[in-house]
């Protein structure tokens, strides 16, 4: 019974503190380099003053926006108001309980047997993360509107057709992964990457391609944050939300970048793998811990979507809708149908 | 904590169906039809842990994506784009309707009564690793999925995704423009 109680009380326990402690740490960080690299793609300095170099402004950002007063519109949808932002952040850390930072460790040797540092591994993790991704639709679907506001409401409704509409493409990009790796598993997937002696993004450079663009979308991220478009919308779905609820809006749009990055890097990049692991004379990269290697993957990715934001203009809504329904649909498609040929001449 | 371990299947299971039934009372109870289209979203969200509880984990998350990912997005966002507040103050819009919606609900009940009898005759014991058999070798469920629809009953798939095809292209030809809609504000401009 004790042993018991350690296997799968203690340690699932510790684990997910750990785990939801850091992403929420690494996502108010996120903030601060968005709007670091922001200034520099600007040739402006951005937050300096808070701590040596601005480093202290997340946190600043955080106790401000915890103090603040937190209104209620007086015509708003109340229960659904309140519920919203808990809808769009649930979600969005729900995803984290699947994927692999990195293999079962013994943390240099400070645990008798080695232990995975993920939360869990299912054999559907892959779907699981996209159903769970698309749950997060609600909270902005509901916050615009139960906010009873032109705006909002007209946030929310972009962000439906949005949302919608990107999934199938993301979808049959990560088919085209399935394809090659036969498996659902997050874990299969990067082990499949190992003994193919290949990261997928080789094979599944077009499927990339479209899973990050859908991302993007799916995230509502510049070129495609037409749900909250500042110039006409007024900040869309979470004009009305002051407080802690705007900060969960805000943190969430940052985890879910966070998901993305790392299923990409999962999916096309070999998670935790160094670069080349098959290769002998490049083992002395095994000094870094595999989980490193994840970190510095994922921040590669996020380090696009700050680069769009500082390169791209937004789309227009029907340009958005065609590059979805027109280009990327059948993009994907015809995608599928490459891969699973080429899967079908190797494998046999 | 002893019964806790060894009731914890069947804990979870009520704590899930009960919340489901309260989802689908919720969805003809609530005035408010975003109110009754998340009550549905909670039904939905039950009914998918219930299939993972099954050890059905494909039929789980397809149920996520699918049908609370996609399906009741629509529905919100057609709710929304007519924007209805309340339903008609007369409740009695629909009561001419009700012994037929109270026969329907008797037949889909009997079927649903013969379906469980029916499935506890031929498959007896099932065991929990039944959804998840591939040719006698325990694989996963998306692979036991996978190879019964692929396998055994590839023509009636077929014939179901053209069925789907043939709905698709219909509400697309219904929807078009020149399907004599327009004009009366019928346009939709999200």
């Amino acid at each position: 019974m004790h042993a018991a109680l350690i296997q799968f009380i203690v340690i699932p326990v510790v684990k997910i503190a750990v785990i939801l402690g850091v992403v929420l740490l690494v996502v108010a960080y996120l903030t601060f380099a968005e709007r670091k690299i922001l200034a520099y793609m600007q040739v402006r300095l951005g937050p300096n003053r808070v701590g040596p170099k601005g480093w202290l402004q997340p946190i600043a950002d955080g106790l401000k926006l915890f103090v603040k007063e937190d209104l209620i519109p007086a015509k708003a949808e109340k229960a659904v108001f309140l519920l919203a932002p808990a809808m769009i952040m649930i979600p969005a850390l729900l995803a984290f309980s699947v994927i692999p930072f990195a293999p079962a460790t013994k943390l240099f040797g400070l645990l008798p047997k080695a232990i995975p540092p993920y939360v869990t591994d299912i054999n559907i993790a892959l779907l699981f993360v996209l159903g769970i991704s698309s749950i997060g639709v609600y909270g902005i679907i509901l916050g615009g509107w139960s906010s009873n506001n032109k705006f909002s409401l007209m946030g929310g409704l972009r962000s439906a057709a949005q949302m919608v509409s990107y999934e199938v493409p993301m979808g049959f990009a990560i088919i085209a992964v399935l394809l090659m790796a036969r498996s659902l598993s997050l874990v299969q997937i990067v082990k499949a990457q190992q003994a193919a002696h290949l990261w997928f993004f080789v094979p599944g450079i077009l499927a990339l391609g479209i899973y990050f663009i859908c991302g993007v979308a799916e995230t509502n991220r510049n070129p495609f944050d037409l749900p909250e478009a500042e110039s006409e919308l007024v900040a869309g779905f979470h004009t009305e939300y002051s407080g802690m609820k705007f900060a969960f809006f805000f943190l969430a749009e940052y985890t879910n970048m966070l998901v993305v990055s790392s299923l990409a890097t999962i999916m096309f990049f070999g998670g935790w793998l160094r670069p080349f692991p098959n290769v002998a004379w490049l083992s002395f990269l095994g000094v870094v811990p595999p989980v490193i290697w994840f970190a510095v993957k994922v921040a590669g990715f996020i380090f696009v979507y700050m680069w769009f934001r500082g390169t791209f203009p937004r789309y227009r809504f029907d340009q958005l809708m065609q590059v979805g329904w027109k280009w990327l649909i059948p993009l994907s498609l015809a995608n599928l149908v490459i891969v699973g040929a080429g899967v079908l001449l190797v494998k046999g | 904590m002893a019964f806790l371990s060894a009731h914890f299947v069947a804990i979870v299971f009520y704590v899930l169906a009960v919340l489901a039934v309260a989802g689908g009372v919720g969805v003809i109870t609530f005035k408010n039809p975003v109110h009754s289209a998340l009550s549905l979203l909670g039904t939905f969200l039950m009914v998918a842990g219930l299939f993972v509880l099954r050890h059905a984990e494909f039929l789980g998350a397809v149920q996520l994506l699918v049908y609370a990912g996609g399906i009741m997005v629509l529905f919100l966002f057609v709710i929304m784009l007519v924007n209805v507040r309340r339903l008609s103050p007369d409740a009695a819009f629909l009561s001419r309707r009700a012994p037929l919606a109270v026969l329907s609900g008797v037949v889909f009940g009997a079927l649903i009564a013969f379906g469980v009898l029916a499935g506890s005759l031929g498959h007896p014991g099932g065991g929990a690793t039944a959804l998840q058999m591939v040719q006698g070798h325990v694989m996963g469920n998306t692979e036991a999925v996978g190879w019964t629809l692929y396998r055994h009953f590839l023509v009636p798939f077929e014939i179901v995704s053209v069925v789907l095809l043939v709905a698709m292209i219909g509400a697309i030809i219904f929807g078009r423009k020149d399907a004599g809609l327009e004009g009366r504000g019928g346009r939709m401009e999200p």
